[in-house]
């Protein structure tokens, strides 16, 4: 990838931070931990890999994105925005009862939105559905699934593992937000899902490991997963929870918490120092 | 008398008939084709037929995820699993969404038989009715099941249906008129004293019941009420006003069923004597399944003694009325 598309990327992923950030700041309520370290992937996706157009959003042939860990709408709905589905001052009525911006991904009431997610470990069935959909129908679009690495603690992630490798699901890709914690901590400590590269290929997928946070090897393993045939692949994504906000990276406190106006001051300011040293 | 054969055996002959012409038609199972009678439609469309693996909840997040896409899925288990165990993903990846998913639950109610109460799933119909916007069903014999598989292809929504096991007589194709319609129940015997509202296999058993009565001098309506949610209002409001008494029946637990849904709607706008006939509040057990009807009081006889009851509430209450 050109040097000046990864700074494109990288501009838009540090705006779509700030926006995120702004969100959760101004309702008093969100997930920006996760959202945080989904943001570069989010990014990549929609401004560089997904075959999506936001004035053409249902289109049957449309490439499809399912965010499996669906509270992590501070990231999605920021980058869909700035990707032009739906206005960026709409974001200003996240999660208000005025607004159509639920805290968790809906399809009906967000352009863009493919799939309504928010209980975990649902969003990788309902993708391999519409995969084998797109086989039926003899259509190239690929479907995207985004899950959490505490998120795949739950079995049904793997009963949809099993069924993709079973369909010969090639048009299918999962990401695995690798970022290493959850609510409750570590996920190391709360519920250990090492070796994940084994444990998936086991599951009959093809597994590619990338840097989460580095836009031209996420853009990377995207490519290397459309050559692969036969069976889907997993990016396992190693990112950082919290990733660009000094205070609230590694850190599971920043979970489900919003900032306060102080906090929010500092993480803005940081954001925008980023931008500037992109821009500049 | 009519046609006997099992409604999971007229479910899988309908859908064999309309997946030649509805190609948008899936049909899933999750390791059960033989028992639930999907397998004729795995043999006639075997592109078309994905089966899951003893993985529902999976099952049903595909299915929503083929919906998402134009097609039209029945998503098929034991009612227990199909109902049961993959209640959360039907609420949140199927209704939530108002997915075209329909949630297919064979083997419902105590008619399992010998498999016992680990199969014999009574809590489908109050479990299905609490989500929003589900539609909730179990048609009564063959001929009534296939006209309710064409009405579900044709709606778009979510909706659950209830199959039974057993193979049962047919009694709706010798009604004049009928038509199947979504949310539309239907007279099958007119009456004036009482009316028995009944759903699924017990539909047959309220019609026996209405023999009985007549032999004692009571006339009963009897109604078959194969779709639960949403409730033909209407019906059951001029059931209640023209009758006075009322007795549901359903092979399923009095909790949170057609009963309920009764009651929900005649304690506020025509409140007469309501008398709930199902399961007590009990798990199930093995045994034959006759037998096990017999041992849960699901039969003719105990209708006909619960509408009685009902006929002698409303003359109690029409006496204290009348005292007042």
């Amino acid at each position: 990838m050109e040097q000046s598309r990864v700074k494109e990327l990288e501009l838009l992923a540090t705006r779509a931070r700030l926006l995120g950030l702004k969100a959760v700041h101004d309702c008093a309520s969100g997930h920006i931990g996760g959202s945080l370290s989904a943001m570069d992937i989010l990014t990549v996706l929609y401004f560089e890999t997904l075959k999506v157009d936001p004035k053409d959003s249902k289109n049957p042939g449309r490439d499809r994105f399912v965010l499996s860990k669906g509270h992590c709408t501070p990231a999605l709905y920021p980058v869909l925005a700035l990707r032009g589905f739906f206005p960026v001052e709409d974001l200003k009525l996240f999660r208000s009862i005025e607004g159509h911006l639920s805290g968790h991904a809906e399809m009906h009431h967000v352009n863009g939105v493919d799939m309504s997610t928010g209980s975990l470990g649902q969003g990788l069935s309902a993708a391999v559905g519409m995969a084998v959909a797109g086989k039926l129908d003899r259509k190239d679009y690929r479907v995207y699934a985004l899950m959490g690495d505490g998120e795949i603690q739950e079995g049904q992630i793997w009963e949809a593992a099993m069924a993709a490798a079973k369909y010969k699901l090639d048009n299918l890709c999962g990401i695995v937000d690798l970022n290493g914690l959850q609510i409750d901590g570590a996920t190391a400590d709360v519920m250990p899902t090492e070796p994940l590269d084994k444990k998936w290929e086991s599951f009959g997928w093809h597994v590619i490991k990338a840097d989460g946070h580095n836009v031209s090897a996420v853009a990377a393993a995207f490519e290397e997963a459309k050559t692969v045939k036969g069976k889907p692949t997993v990016i396992l994504a190693k990112t950082v929870k919290g990733k660009g906000v000094s205070f609230m990276e590694n850190n599971a406190g920043w979970h489900g918490k919003a900032p306060n106006d102080e906090q929010y001051g500092i993480a803005k300011a940081e954001l925008e120092a980023r931008l500037k040293e992109l821009e500049g | 008398m009519g046609e006997v054969i099992a409604t999971r055996a007229a479910y899988g002959k309908a859908l064999v008939k309309f997946g030649a012409t509805v190609p948008e038609l899936i049909v899933m199972d999750a390791d059960l084709a033989g028992a639930t009678m999907t397998n004729g439609f795995a043999k006639a469309f075997p592109e078309r037929f994905l089966d899951m693996g003893i993985a529902e909840a999976d099952m049903m997040g595909v299915a929503a995820g083929l919906a998402a896409c134009g097609k039209k899925v029945f998503a098929t288990s034991f009612a227990m699993f199909a109902a049961g165990r993959a209640w959360e993903q039907v609420r949140n990846s199927i209704c939530y969404p108002r997915l075209g998913v329909k949630v297919v639950g064979s083997h419902g109610g105590l008619s399992v038989g010998e498999d016992g109460a680990t199969h014999q799933c009574i809590e489908d119909f109050a479990i299905m009715r609490a989500i929003p916007g589900m539609t909730v069903l179990c048609p009564c014999d063959g001929h009534e099941m296939e006209q309710a598989v064409k009405a579900l292809i044709d709606y778009d929504g979510p909706a659950y249906m209830r199959l039974g096991r057993l193979a049962v007589e047919t009694v709706t194709d010798s009604v004049e008129g009928y038509r199947f319609e979504l949310g539309k129940g239907v007279t099958l015997l007119d009456g004036s004293d009482v009316t028995i509202i009944a759903v699924g296999m017990m539909v047959q058993e309220a019609l026996k019941a209405a023999g009985l009565l007549k032999a004692d001098g009571i006339s009963a309506r009897v109604i078959d009420m194969h779709t639960i949610k949403p409730l033909d209002e209407e019906l059951v409001l001029a059931a209640a006003r023209e009758t006075g008494a009322v007795v549901t029946s359903e092979e399923a637990n009095v909790i949170g069923g057609l009963g309920s849904a009764v009651c929900e709607l005649l304690s506020a706008r025509c409140p007469v004597p309501v008398i709930r006939h199902g399961v007590n509040d009990q798990f199930g057990r093995s045994g034959k399944a006759p037998l096990v009807l017999q041992a849960y009081g699901l039969t003719a006889e105990v209708i006909a003694e619960k509408a009685r009851e009902a006929v002698e509430l409303k003359g109690r209450q029409a006496g204290s009325l009348g005292a007042l």
